[in-house]
């Protein structure tokens, strides 16, 4: 499980028909189901992170594998030890399943090149992260029904967001329009090449969309200064209640956390109506259960 | 020496003196005897019939890591891959640890290529002291010592004013400056070309215009000095175009190609094949045929390998940390062959000249040619030979070469260098 891009919208609608399956584990009493008792999940994050890692952690323990929990600054990385001998290390000790997220683009499909084990990607570098992309169209199908004909704004910093890139393969595939929003500093290069529309105007594109993702400013990731100040960016491109009032009544707000709040949006529009942003953290939950069960799954298949 | 040695019925191929016949070449006390019909007694005689005979080859642009990184190539190990590959000489740049920055490190790279008596081992030294391109190195005391030019390759000197003062110091020593071209505010961190491919494998891209941007000052300041300018495996079209307009304006410039941006696109990295991480970066199909292009046109002065060694162990890395380099000096005839060759773009005698005559003239040495009375270095290639690639065969440390079971065609057969034969292909 590495990336969307290389996924048919047919398996990606198998992934999320497997999660709906999933969802009512977490509403029962006894929280938990079989299918990965015995089996070895390593959490192997390079980056900081909250949400994934704590819902993966979560999604493994409901499916009743037992977890080993890797800390960047508690490990022999912290002493120069590479990726791939961490892994190998790992891998020697028995592990099945390896979720990993790292700050370099590929990283995880060079560890599944290099390893015998299952690699989940969690996010590598700008590239990808397929489980969020999942479950965000996993919320956007559960409420609206279809991708089939949405339009989807996917708004902020995209050249360096593996969000923006996911998202843009998992909704294209399944037959929305997605369109890029943001200044021209922040978009990737050759964007034209890519299968979605671009627009330098927020307020140009409010109106006409039915769903919102609005993309963390990454600090940590940028690099000098793409635009002059955070007042002006979010003049151009926050989502405040004022442009709220332009939008579709029935418009989905998104966000993959976490939120910089009155910077990319303010507080009311984080917490209105329209916001899903806490049901695509719960729903990732279940997406997350049913790529950790098909991933298994395929590697008994296979051996 | 005393001895002679008679390489009968091969083509000579000497660009330089404008000879492509089937003849004879006589060698006495290491140098060229005669050129023709030979109808003498010899001792040792090598029978070249359906054999290409041409001027020992010649590579301005290696890698051997020493001093510093041993583990992957030495002046040995590097100088015995080189005589494997037909180049009886090379040039080694100096972006050692530590740099070569004065006469002493000069020698030293010498003294190591005389112990191991294979190649003709070249140096280049550093423009500027630990290539910070601050200050100055000694460029004068090592030119005496036989540097026969400067680069801070693997970087570019980024101070305009820093160039401009190497350029016009430098012209009072017979050497050439040659300049890697990046402009690192531009680069940034790039690891791959800036491009469609970088943004879906979501890596920092390296923009064709960080080469262009350098390569344009460049060419402002050679027009305000008087010395040679080479400017190092060049790699987009823009850079084809900006020497094509500097030729035209009749400077002093000349430029080198590689094999990996003639055969190689950005592409290949969609993989994450750190093979394929070097630097410059392989472009778009539009700077292949750019490239191609210029070598049809004549605007490329020489094709040069950028053999850069490394470690197994350093290229088992994730792609944004894994070095940059493509380690490519042993199969560097046949990926010429089949980029230039094959395709028609060049002719035997046109190839050679790249890799022989034009090179040793950019670096001011009494080579590249088969004149008579000149040091015998000699290559002879079996241009039939058709084989797979294959790294373990290889006498470098190092096997970062993509090239690995590429089905190839043309093959070193013979290397002689001072009349000695130094590497022979047992078949």
């Amino acid at each position: 499980m590495l990336g969307l891009r290389q996924l048919s919208a047919e398996e990606i609608s198998h992934i999320l028909d497997t999660a709906k399956g999933f969802e009512q584990v977490s509403t029962r009493s006894v929280k938990k189901a079989p299918p990965l008792r015995g089996r070895v999940v390593v959490n192997l994050f390079f980056e900081d992170s909250t949400r994934t890692r704590n819902s993966f952690s979560l999604a493994a323990s409901r499916l009743s594998a037992d977890i080993v929990e890797f800390t960047k600054k508690l490990s022999s990385v912290s002493k120069g030890e590479t990726l791939l001998d961490t892994a190998k290390n790992l891998e020697a000790m028995g592990i099945d399943i390896v979720v990993l997220r790292h700050s370099a683009g590929g990283a995880a499909s060079f560890l599944s090149r290099n390893i015998n084990a299952c690699v989940i990607n969690a996010g590598d570098g700008f590239c990808e992260h397929p489980t969020q992309g999942l479950l965000d169209v996993y919320t956007i199908r559960k409420i609206k029904g279809t991708l089939e004909g949405l339009k989807i704004a996917i708004v902020g910093d995209i050249a360096h967001s593996r969000v923006a890139r996911s998202d843009m393969w998992a909704m294209t595939k399944l037959g929305a329009e997605v369109i890029f929003v943001g200044p021209p500093t922040l978009m990737p290069t050759e964007v034209g090449r890519l299968p979605v529309k671009v627009s330098y105007s927020l307020d140009d594109v409010i109106e006409k969309v039915d769903v919102i993702n609005m993309l963390r400013i990454q600090f940590e990731r940028l690099g000098g200064n793409p635009f002059p100040s955070i007042r002006e960016y979010s003049h151009y491109f926050g989502l405040t209640v004022e442009r709220m009032k332009k939008a579709k009544p029935d418009i989905l707000v998104m966000h993959p956390g976490p939120i910089n709040r009155g910077l990319e949006m303010e507080s009311e529009v984080a917490d209105g109506r329209n916001s899903v942003i806490l049901e695509q953290v719960t729903n990732g939950l279940a997406v997350r259960m049913a790529v950790l069960f098909l991933v298994n799954q395929a590697a008994a298949q296979s051996r | 020496m005393g001895s002679e040695l008679l390489i009968k019925n091969g083509r000579v191929i000497d660009p330089a003196n404008d000879i492509d016949k089937k003849c004879d070449i006589l060698i006495a006390d290491g140098k060229i005897a005669t050129i023709g019909s030979v109808n003498k007694t010899v001792q040792k005689v090598i029978d070249a019939e359906g054999k290409l005979v041409t001027p020992g080859l010649i590579d301005i642009h290696v890698h051997f890591r020493e001093p510093g990184d041993e583990e992957e190539e030495t002046i040995a190990s590097g100088s015995i891959a080189a005589v494997a590959a037909g180049f009886t000489s090379v040039v080694c740049m100096p972006n050692t640890n530590p740099v070569i920055e004065c006469e002493t490190d000069i020698e030293y790279i010498h003294r190591k290529a005389r112990q191991t008596r294979k190649t003709h081992v070249y140096t280049m030294g550093a423009i500027t002291r630990g290539l910070q391109g601050v200050e100055l190195a000694e460029m004068g005391f090592m030119a005496e010592a036989g540097a026969v030019g400067f680069t801070d390759d693997g970087r570019g000197v980024q101070d305009p004013a820093v160039m401009l003062r190497a350029l016009k110091y430098a012209s009072m020593f017979d050497v050439f400056i040659a300049q890697h071209c990046q402009d690192d505010a531009i680069a940034g961190n790039g690891v791959m070309n800036s491009g469609y491919y970088s943004t879906i494998l979501g890596l920092p891209g390296l923009d064709p215009l960080a080469e262009e941007a350098m390569l344009w000052r460049d060419i402002q300041l050679l027009k305000k000095t008087n010395i040679s300018y080479h400017a190092q495996h060049i790699s987009t079209a823009g850079a084809v175009e900006l020497i094509r307009q500097a030729k035209k304006d009749s400077l002093p410039i000349t430029c080198e190609v590689t094999p990996h941006h003639l055969l190689l696109t950005e592409e290949c990295c969609a993989e994450y094949d750190t093979n394929y991480k070097v630097n410059p970066p392989l472009r778009s199909d539009k700077d292949v045929e750019a490239l191609k292009q210029a070598v049809a046109e004549g605007l490329v002065d020489a094709l040069a390998t950028d053999h850069a060694p490394h470690l197994q162990s350093e290229k088992e890395l994730e792609f944004l940390t894994a070095p940059f380099g493509i380690a490519s000096l042993e199969c560097a005839l046949a990926l010429y062959i089949k980029a230039l060759l094959e395709p028609g773009i060049l002719d035997w005698p046109g190839l050679i000249r790249l890799m022989t005559e034009n090179p040793a003239k950019i670096i001011g040495v009494d080579k590249g040619t088969l004149g008579t009375g000149r040091q015998a270095d000699v290559t002879i290639i079996d241009p039939q030979a058709e084989y797979k690639i294959d790294v373990n065969t290889f006498y470098s440390k190092s096997r970062n070469c993509p090239y690995h079971g590429w089905k190839v065609k043309g093959r070193v057969e013979k290397t002689i260098v001072g009349g000695e034969i130094r590497f022979e292909r047992n078949i």
